[in-house]
C-alpha cells in the first residue's frame, strides 16, 4: 500500500488577465509527489514549468493568479491560504531554491546570519542552537571551514560555493518539499554534476522530496525518479525517468528526445520537431501539439486528449488511447 | 515554412507607424491615466494659445496705438469695476491682462523649448561620444559635467548673460535671445550626457552593435543609426521635465530683469512688473501670469511623470 | 562533402594569439590605496589551424577564453601577441580595402538572440545591411528579393522581411542572424555558442539548418560551446581549453573515445547525460580558479589527481603525440 502522497496538485490552471484578454498558462495540471521523491518537470520555454513552481510556493507574479485546481500539501489544501499562512508555510514545509544564487542571497548580509535568521524563524531554537545547526548544514554541503566561512559575505563565495549555500538555506527548516527551479543552470558544467549529486544525496539524507524544475535532460536523468513533460502548459507525459526518456509514447516526447545530441554515438542528423511551441494567445484546439506532430490524426485537432495509462508511463495522446482500448 | 513566396512587391506592408502607435503599450497607458491626459489637454491647449496668440487674444497689448490709458488698472471682468473686453483687467499702461499672458506664454514657451531643443542635441551628442568612444574623450567630458554641476544653473545663467551683454551692449534683439537660450541650454545639457553615457555604455556591448563592427560598419554610423534609437527613451522623459525648468529658469531671470529684452516681455517679465502694483491691491497684474507660469511648468511635469512610469518596463 | 586532400590548407591559421586585459581599478584608487595594477590573461598563447570546410570546436568552462578567441578572431579585439592568418594573409597588417575585402569573408554568430538583433530596425534592414555596407545592395525591390532568399536558405518565410525582432522566437531570431551573417557570402563563421541560449528542439533545428548550410556552400566553422554533446555532433577537431589556454586538441572521435588531458576526462565524466546516467565517475575536484590569481605551472594542476612537483613550476607545452595535441607533463611522461 503505497504512503499517501506529499504533494497532489488536481487540474490547476494559472491565467493572466491582460488587456488582450485572459491568457491560460497553465491549463489543467495535475500530478503527484510521494514523500522522498525526486519529481522533474521539463519542458522548454513557455510551457509554463517554472510558473508551476510558483504556484506551489505561492510566488506568482500579479496579475497571474491560480484560476482554479487545488494544491495540497500531505492532505492539506495550500493554494487558497492567506498570505500569512503562505508565508509560514514557505521555508518551514517547503523550501525554495532559484536559478541565480547571486540574487538568491542577499548581498549587505553574512550567510551565517541568513541561515540563522532562517533557522529561528521557522524553528523554535535558540540563537546559540540556531548557529550550531547552520554550520552544521554548511559542513553537509561541503563547504570548507564552515566555521569560518558562516561569517562571510555572499560575495566571497564562488558560484557553486553559493549555490551550496542556498541549498543549505533552503533545507535549513527542515521541509519536507524543496522546490528547485533551474538550480544548476547558471553554473560551469562541472559544478553541475557536483551540485545535482549534494542535492539528491541532501534531500535523501534529511527525508524531503524534491520537485525539480529545468529545461536540462541531463540532470533530470541523474537526478529525478520521475519526470513530467510539459508543452503549452498542459502534461503531455509522466512517467519514470527511464521509461519516459528511452520509451516514450508521445510524440512530443519522442521528438524531444531524439532531437537531444548524444553523447555516446554518432548521428547524422538531429531528429527536430517542425515548428515552434505556441504562443499563450494562439494555442490550437484539441492537441495542443497538433500541428506540429507526425502522426496526428484528425481527432487530434478537435478534441483535447486526457492523461492516459501506456504502459510504464502516463501519456496525453489520442493514439495511446487508441492503443489502449483496441 | 513555405517552399515558393509572392514577389516582392506582393508582401504585406507592414503595420503604419501610427497603427501601431495606436496598438501599443504607452498609448494604452495615455489613456488609462487621466492625469496624464488632462495634463496633455492642458499643455496642448497652452501651446496651441502661444503659438497662435496674434490671432487668439483679443487684443495685442503690445501695439502702442491700440492702448487706452483710461481703461488702466480695470480688475478683473468678475469683481466690481471690471470690464468685459478686459477678462482678467488690464495694467497700469492699459494692457490688457488676458493678451499680455498669451503673448507671454509665447515667448516663454519658445525660449524654454529652443533651449531644451539646444542642449538635447549637445547632451545626446557628448554623451553618444563619451559612451561609445570610452577612455580620455570620456574622462575628459564627464569631468566638464562635473564641473558644470557644481555651478548653480542660475549663477552660469547670469554669467553668460553679462558676458553675452558686455560685448555687445547694443545687442539686437534676436542677439539677446540667441545669448539666452544658450545660457539657460548650457544649464542642462549635463543631465542629457550622463543618461545617455549611461544607456551607450549598455547597449555598446550589445551584440548588435558588435555585429555591426564584424560587418565593418564605420563608428560613427554605428553610434547614430544603431545606438541612438536605442538610447532615447529616457531623454524623451527628461527633455519633457526639463522644459518645465527651462520656462522657470527664463522666467526668473526675467524676473531678475537679465533675461527677454523688455520689447518682448514674457511671463517673468510681466510677474516683475505686476510685482509693483502687488501692495497697491491691484493683485491681478501679476497674479495671473504667475498662474500661468505654474500651469505650464505643472502640465508638462506632470507629463514628463508620467511618461517615465510608462517607459519603464519593470513597472508594466 | 568532404574536401579533396588537396583542398585540405588551412583557411585560418593561429599563432601564439594572446590577450590581456587590463583590469586595474581607476588611477587615484591605486595610488591611494598602493594596489597594484591586474591583469587578466584571458588567451594566453593558443595556437591551432582550421582546414577549409571543416569545423574546430573549441569548449571550454567559464573564463577558459574560447569567447575571447572568438572575438580576436574577427577583430572585435586586437591581440595583445601573437597573429591570425586568414587565406594566407596576416589579418593584422591588412587596412582599408584589404581589410574590408576580409570581413566580407569571415562574419560571426552571436549566443544571445534577443541583444544581437537592433530591437528598432526591420529584418530587411538588419539582414540588408551588410549587403549595402560593401556595396552588394542592388537597390529598393531588388534588395527585398535577395533578402528573401536568404531568409529562405534559413527556413523562414521571404515575407518575414517587414517584421521587427521582437515578433519572432528566439529559435527564429537566431536563424536570422544566421541569414545576416550569409549575407555577403563568407567562407568562415565563427559562432559563438549559437544554441546555448535556445531549447533543445529549436536547437535541433538551427543545428541541422547549418550543417546543410556547411555541406552546400562549402562554409568553415570555429564553432564555440560549452556543451560537450552538441559540439560532439557538429564538429571534426574539437580543441579544449582551460584558463586561457589549449590543453588538448584532436578528431572528435579521438577526443571523446580516448581523452588524454586530465582536465578533459574530467570534462567528459561530469556531463550529465541522458544516455550515459547512472555511470560510474571520478569525483571532480575544486573549481575554475580566479583568473586574476592563475596557479603557477600548469593551470591545471591544484585540481589534478595526476600533477607532480614539475606541474606546479613549469607551464606545459602543446605537444603533438600520435597526431593529438596535449598539453600535459603527465602524458608526456607517459605517466598517464
Amino acid at each position: 500500500m503505497a504512503p499517501p502522497p506529499l504533494l497532489e496538485v488536481k487540474n490547476l490552471r494559472v491565467e493572466f488577465p491582460t488587456r488582450r484578454g485572459t491568457l491560460l498558462a497553465l491549463d489543467d495540471i495535475s500530478f503527484d509527489i510521494a514523500p522522498g521523491e525526486v519529481l522533474g518537470v521539463v519542458g522548454e520555454s513557455g510551457a509554463g514549468k517554472s510558473l508551476t513552481g510558483a504556484a506551489i510556493i505561492g510566488l506568482l507574479d500579479p496579475p497571474g493568479r491560480i484560476a482554479s485546481g487545488e494544491i495540497r500539501l500531505a492532505g492539506q489544501r495550500i493554494d487558497n491560504l492567506p498570505y500569512e499562512k503562505m508565508r509560514q508555510l514557505r521555508g518551514r514545509r517547503i523550501g525554495a531554491i532559484f536559478q541565480d544564487p547571486l540574487t538568491s542571497l542577499n548581498p549587505l548580509y553574512t550567510i551565517g546570519r541568513q541561515l540563522v535568521e532562517t533557522i529561528q524563524t521557522h524553528l523554535p531554537v535558540d540563537a546559540g542552537e540556531a548557529r550550531a545547526r547552520a554550520i552544521r548544514l554548511l559542513q553537509e554541503t561541503g563547504i570548507p571551514a564552515a566555521e569560518q566561512r558562516i561569517d562571510q559575505y555572499p560575495h566571497q563565495f564562488s558560484g557553486g560555493m553559493r549555490q551550496r549555500v542556498v541549498i543549505a538555506l533552503a533545507l535549513a527548516a527542515e521541509p519536507q518539499l524543496i522546490v528547485a527551479d533551474e538550480p544548476t543552470t547558471a553554473l560551469d558544467v562541472s559544478i553541475q554534476a557536483q551540485i545535482i549529486a549534494l542535492l539528491k544525496r541532501l534531500c535523501r539524507e534529511h527525508g524531503a522530496a524534491i520537485m525539480l524544475v529545468t529545461h536540462d535532460m541531463g540532470v533530470i536523468a541523474e537526478t529525478c525518479d520521475r519526470v513530467a513533460v510539459l508543452y503549452a502548459g498542459r502534461v503531455a507525459e509522466i512517467g519514470p525517468v527511464q521509461d519516459v526518456i528511452h520509451r516514450p509514447r508521445h510524440p512530443y516526447t519522442a521528438g524531444l528526445m531524439g532531437s537531444i545530441p548524444a553523447m555516446d554515438e554518432d548521428r547524422e542528423r538531429l531528429l527536430q520537431i517542425d515548428g515552434a511551441m505556441p504562443r499563450l494567445n494562439a494555442i490550437p484546439a484539441g492537441c495542443a501539439f497538433n500541428p506540429r506532430c507526425p502522426q496526428v490524426m484528425a481527432r487530434c485537432r478537435s478534441e483535447r486528449p486526457e492523461l492516459v495509462d501506456a504502459g510504464a508511463t502516463r501519456a496525453a495522446c489520442w493514439l495511446v488511447h487508441e492503443a489502449v482500448s483496441s | 515554412m513555405s517552399t515558393t513566396s509572392p514577389p516582392s512587391s506582393a508582401l504585406p506592408a507592414a503595420p503604419g507607424f501610427w497603427a501601431r502607435f495606436f496598438d501599443s503599450d504607452i498609448w494604452h497607458s495615455f489613456t488609462s491615466s487621466p492625469m496624464a491626459m488632462l495634463a496633455a489637454a492642458i499643455a496642448v491647449v497652452c501651446l496651441f494659445v502661444s503659438l497662435f496668440a496674434p490671432w487668439v487674444a483679443p487684443h495685442n497689448p503690445f501695439d502702442l496705438a491700440t492702448l487706452n490709458l483710461s481703461d488702466s488698472r480695470l480688475p478683473p471682468v468678475w469683481v466690481e469695476g471690471g470690464n468685459s473686453a478686459y477678462l482678467l483687467g488690464t495694467d497700469d499702461q492699459g494692457r490688457d491682462i488676458l493678451s499680455a499672458i498669451m503673448y507671454g506664454a509665447r515667448i516663454s514657451l519658445f525660449v524654454g523649448l529652443a533651449s531644451v531643443l539646444l542642449s538635447l542635441v549637445v547632451g545626446v551628442g557628448l554623451g553618444l561620444l563619451s559612451g561609445f568612444v570610452g577612455g580620455k574623450v570620456d574622462a575628459f567630458i564627464m569631468r566638464v559635467c562635473d564641473v558644470m554641476l557644481s555651478f548653480p544653473s542660475i549663477l552660469v545663467a547670469l554669467l553668460i548673460d553679462g558676458v553675452g551683454r558686455a560685448m555687445f551692449p547694443n545687442a539686437h534683439e534676436t542677439l539677446a535671445f540667441g545669448v539666452l537660450i544658450l545660457a539657460i541650454s548650457l544649464t542642462g545639457w549635463v543631465q542629457y550626457a550622463r543618461t545617455v553615457r549611461g544607456s551607450t555604455l549598455v547597449e555598446r556591448n550589445k551584440e548588435y552593435v558588435q555585429a555591426a563592427r564584424v560587418i565593418g560598419v564605420a563608428p560613427l554610423r554605428i553610434m547614430a543609426r544603431h545606438v541612438l534609437p536605442n538610447v532615447m527613451g529616457p531623454v524623451l522623459v527628461l527633455a519633457t521635465i526639463q522644459v518645465a525648468a527651462a520656462i522657470l529658469t527664463e522666467a526668473t531671470l526675467s524676473f531678475l530683469g537679465v533675461g527677454v529684452p523688455p520689447t518682448s516681455p514674457s511671463l517673468g517679465t510681466l510677474i516683475r512688473i505686476g510685482n509693483d502694483f502687488l501692495f497697491s491691491g491691484e493683485w491681478w497684474i501679476t497674479i495671473f501670469p504667475g498662474a500661468m507660469l505654474v500651469l505650464i511648468a505643472l502640465s508638462v511635469n506632470l507629463l514628463g511623470d508620467w511618461l517615465r512610469d510608462a517607459l519603464n518596463p519593470r513597472l508594466n | 562533402m568532404i574536401p579533396a586532400a588537396a583542398d585540405m590548407k588551412a583557411l585560418v591559421q593561429v599563432e601564439d594569439l594572446a590577450k590581456t586585459f587590463d583590469v586595474s581599478g581607476p588611477w587615484l584608487n591605486r595610488v591611494v590605496e598602493r594596489k597594484p595594477r591586474q591583469f587578466v590573461h584571458a588567451v594566453d598563447g593558443v595556437s591551432f589551424s582550421i582546414p577549409k570546410g571543416q569545423t574546430l570546436a573549441l569548449v571550454g568552462e567559464s573564463g577558459c577564453g574560447k569567447s575571447t578567441v572568438a572575438r580576436l578572431l574577427v577583430g572585435l579585439y586586437a591581440p595583445t601577441r601573437g597573429s591570425v592568418h586568414f587565406g594566407g594573409h596576416d589579418t593584422a597588417k591588412l587596412k582599408g580595402a584589404e581589410l574590408r575585402s576580409l570581413r566580407r569573408r569571415m562574419q560571426m554568430i552571436f549566443q544571445d538572440p534577443y541583444a544581437s538583433l537592433n530591437p528598432r530596425w526591420k529584418v530587411l534592414d538588419i539582414v540588408g545591411e551588410p549587403l549595402r555596407e560593401h556595396g552588394l545592395a542592388q537597390g529598393g525591390d531588388a534588395l527585398r528579393d535577395q533578402v528573401g532568399e536568404l531568409l529562405r536558405s534559413v527556413g523562414l518565410a521571404a515575407a518575414d522581411c517587414v517584421k521587427f525582432p521582437h515578433q519572432f522566437s528566439g529559435g527564429q531570431r537566431q536563424r536570422i542572424s544566421i541569414a545576416r551573417a550569409l549575407a555577403t557570402e563568407p567562407e568562415f563563421l565563427v559562432c559563438d555558442e549559437p544554441t546555448s541560449a535556445l531549447d533543445v528542439s529549436v536547437q535541433a533545428q538551427v543545428l541541422n539548418i547549418m550543417q546543410d548550410l556547411q555541406h552546400r556552400q562549402g562554409l568553415t566553422y570555429l564553432f564555440i560551446s560549452h556543451n560537450l554533446a552538441v559540439v560532439r555532433h557538429v564538429a571534426d577537431e574539437v580543441g579544449v581549453m582551460y584558463l586561457g589556454r589549449l590543453v588538448e586538441q584532436a578528431p572528435k572521435k579521438s577526443l571523446f573515445s580516448q581523452p588524454r588531458h586530465p582536465y578533459t576526462r574530467m570534462l567528459l565524466d561530469a556531463i550529465p547525460d541522458i544516455h550515459m546516467s547512472g555511470r560510474a565517475r571520478t569525483p571532480v575536484q575544486g573549481e575554475v580558479p580566479n583568473p586574476l590569481n592563475p596557479p603557477q605551472g600548469c593551470a591545471f594542476h591544484p585540481r589534478c589527481p595526476h600533477a607532480n612537483a614539475r606541474c606546479s613550476s613549469e607551464r606545459p607545452a602543446l605537444r603533438t603525440i600520435a597526431g593529438i595535441r596535449v598539453a600535459c607533463h603527465a602524458v608526456e611522461e607517459g605517466r598517464i
